[in-house]
């Protein structure tokens, strides 16, 4: 079983990416194929994102055993008010530092779900919020 | 078509060193919203952005894309190169608007990605 964790900060865009970037580097080297691991990569980074745009800092998990590829994020809060709209396409609350970057289009947690052959999500207002993402290996 | 060959047709310079100018273009694109490319990205498409930031790297690169181009004489930081260089991903600008581009890679017969 293999088991790393990231941890990720609130605003820091300069290193977005590159825990996606690890977790692909490494799902690679266990012979994943290119298809599921670009699959992995996109949601691992909408993932990072996610907590870099929306929380107050979290870590991300990479898990791999029998089940299959396994990521789950953590974070320190806000939580999330209403998880059916933000899990619907269109719907963001980002701010203008990450819209002028180019990103809250919503596309976020329904992309995670798209590309996820498992996906859940739990969040707290006050608390924070939890995602787990299971990817199987064909 | 390779990265080299499209250069050619859309007047372009390589903004990164030293990297492989043969791998084969499958697909063009156009978009400058990074959260609409990660969710419609495709691997070896030759991407057309304004957009230069560190992000632009790290999209093309777990997309697997063949290039970013960047329109109208647009340049990009020396730390983002630095790191499309990393990542095996090769930048180019070209002189040409957005639309130019498209249209030329059209003309070359680069398909859009697969729906």
């Amino acid at each position: 079983m293999i088991q790393t964790d990231y941890p990720i900060h609130h605003g820091d865009y300069t290193r977005a990416g590159e825990a996606s970037a690890d977790i692909k580097r490494q799902l690679r080297q266990l012979g994943v194929g290119s298809a599921t691991l670009r699959r992995i990569a996109v949601a691992a980074y909408e993932m990072e994102l996610n907590i870099i745009i929306h929380s107050l800092g979290g870590s991300m998990t990479l898990v791999v055993d029998n089940d299959g590829i396994k990521l789950s994020s953590r974070d320190e809060g806000p939580g999330i008010p209403d998880v059916s709209k933000a899990m619907s396409e269109g719907f963001s609350t980002a701010d203008e530092v990450a819209r002028g970057l180019g990103f809250g289009a919503g596309m976020g947690l329904p992309n995670m779900r798209r590309n996820a052959d498992q996906f859940e999500i739990e969040s707290v207002m006050g608390q924070g919020t939890q995602i787990r993402m299971l990817f199987l290996l064909t | 078509m390779t990265v080299k060959r499209l250069m050619d047709r859309i007047e372009a310079e390589e903004l990164t060193n030293d990297m492989n100018l043969d791998r084969k273009i499958a697909s063009g694109y156009v978009c400058d919203l990074l959260s609409w490319v990660m969710a419609r990205g495709q691997e070896g498409s030759a991407w057309v952005t304004v957009q230069t930031h560190m992000n632009v790297v790290a999209v093309a690169s777990l997309h697997e894309m063949a290039c970013i181009i960047l329109p109208e004489h647009i340049q990009m930081e020396d730390a983002p190169l630095r790191k499309a260089e990393e990542e095996g991903i090769p930048v180019l600008s070209s002189p040409l608007s957005a639309f130019e581009i498209c249209g030329r890679m059209a003309a070359a017969g680069i398909p859009a990605p697969d729906r």
